[in-house]
């Protein structure tokens, strides 16, 4: 009956468009919700601002106090150059382990559904949103930095090292909003992941050598210290901002597996959320 | 070049084939045994009281839900093995209103052109020219969350059609709309459609619409396909002079014999309405 032409095309000559190669599709996908949180993060500054107290807060006043009574053995290192670095981790945390929540409410109004009937597979959505996570964190640590060498911490000035905390950031924030978005995919509403959110953050956080040498723990935290990536995102921060020594090649290896393991469980439950 | 070898096969092949679709949620049978087949260019009307399976049908044909291979077919492509190629030929609209409110219009729609891979050097005369087509071209710049509810509605039109699909799934694309803003969403699919030729497949509860636009309806009801026809077939076919209002009465009057069910159903119609408000 109706002479369709053979490929509808909304007026437009050369669309719709044949299908990507994977190798090109992960990373135009990254780019796309990359893109979506800088533009989100541009439209609402006021979070910025308010996520920057914390971090500075603790620079400040745990930072400057600890300094001062010289409580927690770092060697020749001032208190406030070993801080620094566990306070960058701490707040990438913190924007990670709530990020779970963005996916919930993409859920409830919808947003979610239509991204999944986009030629997007879920793992490619996964590590989108945990490189978006990333970018999030990213703006938060320039803030962080520059109070840091403000408060006088010797930050390094090599340009490679900088990139590698970049680096570092990305795969951090990358792994901890996986396993928010995981939890997501398990707990289902935003009221209990909330309160998972809570429930974790703090043990992963003290749990870690963001505050004091894995040295002067006891043996029991010892142990969750070492099966923490924060740890691990940690000790690469620190030696690359402050140079102290540490084992890099393990720490990039540590993060790495966990953000694709992060990856993988929250994309294998993100169909949960759609159900 | 390769999509035209692609479509060079017999138009009479159908947009969408349905072949004993069914889905359960839990113990809960919500579409049971549905057969249907949408003609290509066509607008296809599924219609039914709340309840009745339309979105789940609909989450089934679009790979939401898990469907068994052999169930749907998108252009010939089965649902369940060639997931990508059925959403790449999809433009999709859900029932909720669900536009990003912390973006603006272009924002919305480019990232949904993003996430069709339009070309980056056509991506912004696309967006523009969607976004026109749609009547938003001079709201484009604004954040949604300042637009009404038709102006929500086509904003997610233009971001259902900046693929240029060739099927375009609407659930309830005129819901909580006033009658001059339903009207505009419909002026708009038609339009595309003309230049287009693209299929369309759309739920609706008012029967006026129905009746004006689709070629053809069919009536669902506790998970089946209760009639199936032209608007005129179907009001002729219960007695000359009917209204569709009256026939979607005969063939789904007995709806209030679930309490339960009901209920379920008025808190979702709410949460709905509250989303709208
Ligand atoms: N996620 C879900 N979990 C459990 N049951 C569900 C779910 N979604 C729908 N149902 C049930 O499946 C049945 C069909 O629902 P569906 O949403 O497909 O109806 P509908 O025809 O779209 O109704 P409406 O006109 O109200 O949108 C209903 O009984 C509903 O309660
Ligand atoms: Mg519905």
């Amino acid at each position: 009956m109706h002479a369709a032409p053979a490929a509808p095309q909304a007026g437009s000559a050369d669309l719709p468009l044949p299908p990507r190669p994977p190798w090109r599709l992960l990373p135009a996908r990254v780019v796309a919700m990359c893109i979506v949180e800088l533009q989100k993060m541009r439209h609402d500054r006021t979070e910025l601002y308010t996520r920057a107290i914390q971090p500075a807060l603790w620079l400040l006043i745990f930072g400057e106090t600890f300094s001062r009574i010289r409580a927690i053995p770092t060697g020749r290192v001032p208190y406030l150059d070993y801080l620094a670095p566990g306070i960058l981790a701490q707040s990438a945390l913190f924007i990670a382990i709530f990020y779970g929540i963005q996916i919930i409410w993409e859920r409830d109004a919808g947003v979610l559904a239509k991204l999944l009937v986009t030629p997007t597979p879920r793992a490619a959505l996964i590590t989108g949103k945990a490189f978006a996570a990333g970018v999030r964190a990213l703006t938060q640590a320039v803030a962080i930095m520059v109070l840091s060498a403000l408060l006088g911490v010797a930050l390094t000035v090599n340009p490679l090292r900088w990139l590698g905390v970049v680096v570092i950031v990305m795969l951090g924030t990358a792994f901890f909003s996986c396993l928010s978005m995981t939890i997501a995919g398990l707990a289902i509403s935003r009221d209990r992941l909330m309160g998972i959110g809570q429930a974790i953050t703090m043990p992963l956080f003290f749990g870690s050598n963001a505050l004091y040498p894995i040295a002067v723990m006891p043996g029991w935290l010892r142990v969750i210290s070492h099966v923490n990536p924060l740890s691990y995102e940690v000790d690469a921060l620190r030696a690359l901002l402050i140079g102290t020594p540490g084992n890099l090649p393990l720490d990039v290896a540590v993060l790495v597996v966990a953000a694709a393991a992060g990856i993988a469980a929250a994309s294998a439950l993100l169909g949960r959320l759609v159900r | 070049m390769s999509t035209e070898n692609e479509t060079a096969e017999p138009a009479s092949r159908p947009a969408v084939a349905c072949r004993g679709l069914r889905h359960a949620f839990g113990g809960a049978v919500a579409v049971d045994g549905v057969d249907l087949a949408v003609a290509e260019g066509e607008i296809f009307g599924l219609l039914g009281p709340n309840g009745a399976g339309k979105t789940t049908a609909i989450r089934l044909i679009t790979t939401l839900l898990p469907a068994r291979p052999g169930m749907v077919e998108v252009f010939g492509l089965d649902v369940a093995r060639q997931r990508m190629a059925v959403r790449r030929a999809i433009g999709y609209l859900p029932q909720q209103l669900s536009a990003d409110s912390s973006l603006t219009g272009r924002e919305n729609v480019e990232l949904f052109a993003r996430l069709f891979d339009v070309p980056r050097a056509r991506r912004r005369e696309r967006v523009h020219e969607v976004l026109s087509t749609v009547g938003l071209a001079g709201a484009a710049e604004r954040r949604a969350q300042t637009y009404s509810g038709g102006m929500i509605r086509r904003l997610e039109l233009a971001q259902a059609l900046v693929s240029a699909p060739r099927l375009l799934i609407l659930d309830e694309p005129t819901i909580g709309l006033d009658p001059v803003a339903r009207d505009g969403v419909w002026d708009r699919i038609q339009e595309v459609r003309r230049a287009t030729g693209m299929t369309v497949l759309v739920t609706t509860h008012y029967m006026d619409e129905a009746d004006q636009h689709c070629d053809r309806i069919a009536l669902m009801h506790r998970g089946r396909v209760q009639a199936l026809g032209t608007p005129s077939e179907l009001k002729s076919g219960l007695e000359p002079g009917a209204t569709l209002e009256e026939v979607f009465r005969a063939y789904t009057g007995d709806q209030l014999d679930e309490p339960g069910d009901d209920f379920r159903d008025a808190r979702r119609t709410r949460r709905t309405a509250s989303r709208l408000g």
